[in-house]
């Protein structure tokens, strides 16, 4: 997929030596019953190997059920079973805190000149950033670090916000408008800025953005509630199925008067064997990591609750410009009024653009360049006079001598031409017309009292832009244009792009409107802004993307920041949101198809004494039912350790439809869940009986 | 909190009413004027008295007459009562029992007794008590196999007592349903006619 | 064998053939709607909401719902408690019957009241023929309303959308009781009298060979028996005796009625979603898993019992013979029809039987076994198969929407932890009730003394009678004694837990399920509909049965198949 950050996951590499290293030692220090008791599945997990501990004890002291060398092995990978669930999260978290770290560097020893009043020169103290409260002003100066977030109230300034984004290329700052927020931790670079602080220390972006990246105050998401309860459900029938098995086995013994009731080993083996121990252990790994790739993509989420509900977005909004079209429009043709030499108006137009710097004017130049072989002139040599476009003239142009040659808005043109006498063309009106229709932007020339004609400018649609709601489509997400075109210009930027609605002449209250209304409709919606006036669409939106360019109203209404700025980047948070949901689906069916060969491991061993015949079930021909148990035990421990990598890089995601999607997962994870541990309990038997490690 | 006392005993004493005592009623009624001889047991009289009745096989242990499946029924007294009509059960015996394999064997003894020429394999529903312990019926085959017996006990020939056999073999109803079989106690009463 | 496919065939599409009209008409009756019944049936319904007080379309929420029908149960049993208790002193007892020990009457009052129908006692030789009719045939009918009106409600539950209420609960009885099963059974009870089976308040007969025939009302009750999946005999050989099923046509009855209202509840469920694919995608499932578990009864039936072998037995099947295992089995029927009817009865949760499963070989018993452990879902209880394989699509749809990376839904209705809690406790704790259940008797001298056969065998007769009892069955390894003090208090137990600890989470689900918002179906919703779906979840509910169990029928019908084979 393509995409504009750069913090891709390349950046990383997934087993990185030095959070492989903490992670080992964290693996130790979450041992920690009580860290356990969060996850029910690791829990059962840990009191079983205490538990086998205990047994083995009590078989060094002679008094055993089985062979002390034999109990030890189960209790030690008993333990290395939750060892390696601790490992996965350690790494998961690992990659957090190397970020967080990066982060926390921003925020040391920043002192902030704290100002009495909103003058600047008034009276000022210095101060540590952390005792600076909601409201307090704050001058920072060039080459000072911004001491919290809050709004620019005086000056301009360049930053470097490299510490939050990444991104080393300084941006402006200045009071009013879409470009007032600045973030704690951030650079001055030049000049200065008043600063009203707008939050408390400790939740800051970046204390926040802490605190995510490392996992520490992570709730757990809905789907994971969910999921928790269904896989303590399972322990618990697991649990009920293999303590009955005691009383089972004594009758059995009684019944069939040979072998000896079941050892509690073996029933401590088959229970942490048949538990969901390959999710139970993954799961919070799952989920940290889910947290990280968004991180990765350089999205701030402020609640994994938003990553998850990113998997189930129904409804994307997007705002056409710089999502659906790249941010300029160019000219396309040049469209003569009645009775005008084409090239003329070429002439003219290039004329009138030679000025303009902008892509628009750019374009036009171009386009009479290429079509009519006109070449660019220097501006300086024709002694033109450039009159600039204003909000009151709504024109721009040039003057050579008592030539002025103007283009703008029709309505714009038409009062220039009548004011100089002139006679606004009925069938340049209907072009004008026409044009707009065909989603185009009209801009007419005139040379004086004459309208020569008009230029077409399009909005262009990004590359590629169609394929990838084609490719929505097929998740089953609708897209959404917003625009403040007029509904014809939209309709036809809507049709080429490929998007399924559009709302035309969007106000902030529209927006709203339109995503209530598919709110009740029972659908979840996504939306990017910026604007302080896009706050009430994003707070009522279930997944909404704040740019980080935006301004503070619009970071806090937003559930997730990005911190590119990237309004293409709504479709990638779809993409690793759904990941999230599918890698637990998947590792908890492939966790459960588990036990089926898991039982044909133990069940003979277990019983073989008592009813030879059930030797038959013992159909992967283990050596012993000391090495078939042992082996069982050794695969469900190491079976955690080969998920790691695909727990944090996340089941990979193709836009497909649910059926298919379903179809493939249950053929990789479902089908694949049962065969793989008859080859690898096999395989690890074959090993421990070559290295003479089992009676 | 609404208790709902009122519907919830208005609800059980109507409907108890309704299935417990009109239900049954009605159906009994109906039954009585369009199914009177089924309704009642299929009753097999003779000069007012009941011989038995179709549906409900008796003990035969003579070796003038056809034997029904074994039954393991008991009597008040919980001694074995076979075909106790008061008293229906069968024998629950695991396929695994060594017990049952030992009744069996008992059975076979005790054919093989009454027909020591009877050589051949035995079929299985003549030495498998049945579940009812009042099965009517025999299969086909095991009618066979005490053709020869039942001939020879009552000076018939064989031809003659394989034709009545014939007679009351029924095939699976309407050709598909459950097997064929052989009423018992018809043909037993058809037998005693015949001499 | 083919004869035997041949009857399993004609035997479902018969099925098919009545579920198919059946099924909306249900909907209908529990919409509230006018059906030709209404002339004859009408008044009667408007006469008893008149005495209850209440009007049949107010609405209850789910607590007020689960009351109702809580309330309407304990009446059921004090009272099928009572009459036994009384019965000495009652009419209608020809036979001098009198009252019943304390353990057992409760034991069969629960029974009944639950829809297990677990006979520790024996028909003839122990009730009154007041108490097979006010009290038997009564709980025969409303224990079969109180399953279907559960479904209704968690269909309900699963339409309505931010609703409070999941529909009467005094009109849903009403209605069902009226409207469906009493004409219902009335047909068929008439169809059974015109084959053989008794329906007479007549006296027993005595033959001039001394054998003493039992009588009774016994068509009106066997109808309502099947129809109902109650399965409770009006004769201890319950319908192996020819007085309740004479025969091949009886026996087709039998079974047709066993399934007719599951399956048409499927249906039923297809037209009150509004979109009846959903109805047969369940039902699918439901054949799958009977398709392949009658398959394999009826082989191992077939093949005969190897613990004779070597005896001058012939088991082989031709058509002088049905052959086969036949120790506890009918000629009439033949071990293709009691494989069938074994199949289809423990399937559904009816637990009647025309042949004794104790008998059967080894995985020829395993089959019922595991299919009650399955949880009664292959079409299953009246309603209680419905609801329960519902919660299993749950679980299917949960597993399986989070495969496709969305939050899971089902019919729009988004499936979420509340859900997954209660799913998880109604799948739990019946689980528990028969393995705890189990390894309490396999420990206790005297529950083990009741075992009549030895080895694996033993073993298998305790779990099949807690398995039975929790999953409302109610057929039995019928060698073990079970009239005990134990085991019909333990039993009894296990039915509650099996029976209400099911029925409360499922209230519960609807409640909850009818308060939230629709989520409209799009592509990336995964479909309930699909053959995928079926195959969904078939795995889950075989995957999660054999995980429980396995361990424990390894010790028993699978260490006596390979013991014995």
């Amino acid at each position: 997929m393509t995409t504009h950050s750069r913090h891709t996951a390349p950046a990383r590499p997934l087993f990185e030596p030095a959070i492989v290293k903490r992670a080992l030692v964290d693996a130790f220090r979450k041992l920690n019953p009580l860290h356990q008791l969060r996850n029910p599945v690791m829990f059962t997990v840990w009191v079983c190997s205490a538990f086998a501990t205990a047994l083995w004890l009590q078989a060094l002291t002679g008094q055993g059920e089985a062979r002390p060398s034999f109990i030890l092995a189960i209790a030690l990978w008993l333990w290395f079973t939750v060892l390696f669930a601790n490992f996965a999260e350690a790494m998961a978290e690992g990659r957090g805190k190397a970020q967080a770290e990066s982060l926390r560097a921003a925020k040391r020893n920043v002192k902030a000149t704290k100002l009495a009043g909103p003058d600047r020169n008034g009276p000022s103290s210095t101060v540590e950033a952390p005792t600076l409260r909601i409201g307090d002003l704050v001058l920072v100066k060039a080459g000072e670090t911004i001491p919290g977030d809050g709004e620019v109230l005086e000056g301009v300034a360049s930053v470097n916000e490299s510490a939050i984004t990444g991104e080393s290329a300084p941006v402006i700052r200045e009071s009013g408008g879409d470009r007032s927020a600045v973030t704690g931790g951030t650079l001055v670079l030049s000049d200065w800025l008043v600063i009203r602080i707008s939050t408390n220390p400790g939740e800051t972006f970046l204390d926040r953005m802490i605190a995510m990246v490392e996992g520490a105050k992570r709730q757990k998401t809905p789907n994971e509630i969910a999921l928790d309860i269904l896989l303590a459900g399972l322990t618990i029938v697991f649990l009920l199925a293999v303590a009955t098995l005691l009383p089972f086995s004594i009758f059995s013994v009684k019944a069939a008067g040979q072998g000896s009731p079941v050892t509690i080993t073996v029933l401590v083996s088959l229970l942490v064997c048949l538990i969901p121990t390959t999710i139970g252990g993954l799961l919070s790994a799952i989920g940290i990591a889910g947290m990280d790739r968004m991180i990765q993509a350089n999205v701030i989420a402020t609640s994994g609750r938003a990553v998850e509900a990113a998997g189930d977005v129904d409804v994307l909004l997007l705002d056409k410009t710089g999502t659906i079209t790249l941010g300029n429009r160019e000219a396309v043709a040049f469209i003569p009024s009645e009775g005008v030499n084409i090239h003329d108006l070429a002439d003219a137009a290039q004329l009138s653009s030679l000025a303009d710097e902008t892509p628009e004017g750019r374009s036009i130049v171009i386009l009479a360049k290429e079509q009519y072989g006109l070449r660019e002139r220097d501006i300086r040599v024709l002694d033109a006079h450039f009159v600039p476009f204003t909000a009151q003239t709504r024109m721009s142009g040039v003057n050579l001598g008592h030539r002025e040659v103007r283009k703008g808005a029709a309505s714009a043109i038409e009062d220039f031409v009548q004011a100089k006498g002139g006679r606004f063309p009925e069938d340049l009106r209907r072009r004008v017309d026409e044009i707009a229709m065909a989603g185009g932007t009209p801009l007419v020339v005139a040379d004086g009292a004459k309208a020569l004609g008009v230029i077409q400018l399009k909005d262009i649609v990004k590359g590629g832009i169609k394929e990838r709601f084609a490719e929505l489509r097929n998740m089953g997400i609708k897209t959404v244009m917003i625009t403040g075109d007029n509904p014809l210009t939209a309709a036809a930027i809507a049709a080429e792009a490929g998007v399924d609605d559009f709302l035309a002449q969007a106000t902030p209250e529209a927006k709203l409107k339109l995503i209530r209304e598919y709110q009740t409709g029972g659908r979840l919606v996504a939306m990017t802004g910026d604007g302080t006036n896009d706050a009430p669409a994003l707070a009522q939106a279930d997944v909404a993307v704040a740019m980080n360019s935006g301004t503070q109203a619009a970071k806090e209404a937003g559930n997730m920041v990005d911190l590119d700025s990237n309004p293409t980047k709504l479709i990638e948070i779809v993409e690793i949101g759904k990941q999230l949901l599918m890698t637990r689906g998947s590792l908890t069916t492939f966790s459960i198809a588990n036990d089926v060969a898991k039982y044909f491991a133990i069940l003979p061993a277990a019983f073989v004494a008592t009813y030879p015949a059930l030797g038959a079930l013992n159909i992967m021909g283990l050596h012993s039912p000391e090495s078939a148990i042992l082996s069982a035990v050794i695969f469900n421990a190491l079976i955690i350790v080969f998920l790691i990598p695909l727990s944090l890089r996340g089941v990979k995601y193709r836009p497909m439809g649910a059926a298919q999607l379903l179809q493939r997962n249950l053929f990789v994870y479902g089908a694949g869940g049962l065969i793989v541990p008859f080859v690898g309990i096999k395989l690890i038997d074959m090993l421990l009986v070559a290295l003479h490690l089992t009676a | 909190m609404n208790l709902q006392l009122r519907p919830a005993l208005v609800a059980f004493l109507g409907l108890t009413v309704i299935t417990g005592l009109a239900y049954p009623a009605l159906i009994t009624g109906l039954s009585k004027v369009i199914f009177p001889r089924q309704a009642e047991g299929s009753l097999i009289r003779k000069e007012g008295n009941v011989l038995g009745s179709e549906l409900i096989g008796q003990s035969f242990t003579d070796a003038a007459h056809f034997w029904g499946r074994p039954s393991v029924t008991v009597g008040p007294d919980g001694k074995p009562l076979p075909y106790n009509g008061a008293n229906s059960g069968g024998s629950n015996q695991a396929p695994s029992n060594p017990a049952l394999k030992q009744a069996v064997e008992e059975r076979i003894a005790a054919l093989r007794a009454a027909d020591p020429e009877q050589q051949g394999p035995i079929p299985v529903d003549l030495v498998t008590a049945s579940a009812s312990g009042l099965d009517p019926h025999i299969s086909p085959a095991a009618a066979e196999y005490q053709v020869h017996r039942v001939a020879k006990a009552r000076n018939l020939p064989e031809a003659q007592v394989r034709d009545l056999v014939r007679q009351h073999t029924e095939g699976p109803q309407f050709g598909v349903l459950g097997d064929a079989t052989v009423n018992v106690l018809k043909l037993n009463l058809a037998l005693d006619q015949a001499k | 064998m083919t004869h035997a496919w041949i009857q399993s065939f004609i035997f479902l599409g018969l099925v098919l053939a009545i579920a198919v009209p059946l099924g909306p008409f249900i909907a209908k009756v529990l919409a509230g709607e006018r059906t030709f019944l209404h002339p004859v049936l009408g008044p009667v319904e408007r006469g008893l909401y008149r005495l209850m007080g209440i009007r049949g379309d107010e609405d209850m929420g789910w607590k007020a719902y689960a009351w109702a029908i809580a309330a309407f149960n304990l009446l059921g049993i004090a009272a099928v408690f009572l009459l036994q208790k009384a019965q000495g002193a009652l009419p209608l007892n020809p036979e001098g019957m009198g009252k019943v020990a304390t353990d057992l009457s409760f034991n069969t009052a629960v029974s009944f009241t639950t829809n297990t129908n677990w006979q520790a006692y024996g028909g003839e030789s122990t009730l009154s023929y007041l108490t097979q009719m006010l009290g038997l045939t009564v709980q025969n009918f409303l224990s079969a309303a109180t399953g279907i009106v559960v479904v209704v409600a968690l269909i309900r539950g699963l339409m309505r959308r931010s609703a409070l209420g999941i529909g009467n609960a005094w009109a849903d009885l009403v209605r069902t009781t009226l409207y469906v099963l009493l004409p219902l059974s009335a047909i068929i009870a008439l169809l059974l009298v015109s084959q053989g089976t008794l329906q007479t308040f007549a006296a027993s007969v005595k033959t001039t060979s001394g054998q003493v025939l039992a009588m009774g009302p016994a068509a009106s009750q066997v109808a309502i028996k099947m129809l109902g999946t109650n399965g409770g005999g009006f004769f201890n050989a319950n319908s192996a005796h020819p007085f309740e099923n004479p025969t091949g046509l009886s026996n087709l009855i039998h079974m047709v009625a066993i399934f007719s209202i599951p399956a048409a509840l499927c249906l039923a469920f297809g037209t009150m979603a509004k979109d009846r694919r959903q109805g047969w995608a369940v039902m699918a499932a439901m054949a799958v898993i009977f398709v392949a578990a009658l398959s394999v009864t009826t082989w191992a039936e077939a093949k005969g019992n190897p613990g004779l072998k070597g005896l001058p037995v012939n088991q082989m099947v031709s058509t002088e013979q049905g052959g086969g295992n036949m120790e506890g089995k009918e000629v009439r029927f033949g071990a293709a029809n009691a494989s069938l009817f074994a199949t289809i009865t423990t399937s559904a949760s009816c637990g009647a039987v025309i042949a004794w499963h104790d008998s059967f070989t080894p995985l020829g018993g395993l089959v019922p076994l595991w299919l009650m452990q399955l949880g009664e879902v292959v079409f299953g209880g009246v309603g209680s198969g419905l609801y329960g394989m519902l919660l299993f699509a749950l679980v299917g749809v949960f597993i399986g929407g989070l495969m496709v990376g969305r939050t899971p839904e089902y019919l729009g209705k988004k499936i979420e932890a509340f859900e997954m809690k209660m799913a998880s406790i109604a799948i739990l704790l019946p689980s528990a009730a028969i393995l705890i259940g189990t390894a309490v008797a396999v420990l206790h001298a005297p529950a083990v003394a009741s075992i009549s056969n030895p080895g694996p065998h033993g073993f298998t007769q305790v779990l099949y009678a807690f398995s039975s009892a929790t999953q409302n069955n109610g057929s039995a390894f019928g060698g073990l004694s079970v009239n005990t003090p134990f085991y019909n208090y333990g039993l009894a137990l296990c039915m509650l837990v099996g029976r209400f600890g099911v029925i409360l989470p499922v209230l519960a689900i609807a409640g909850s399920l009818a308060r939230k918002k629709y989520t409209p179906e799009s592509v990336g919703t995964l479909p309930t509909h699909t053959p995928l779906f079926v195959g969904v979840l078939v795995g889950v509910v075989l995957l999660i049965g054999a995980l429980t169990y396995l361990p424990a029928l390894a010790l028993g019908p699978l260490a006596e198949h390979l013991t014995l084979r």
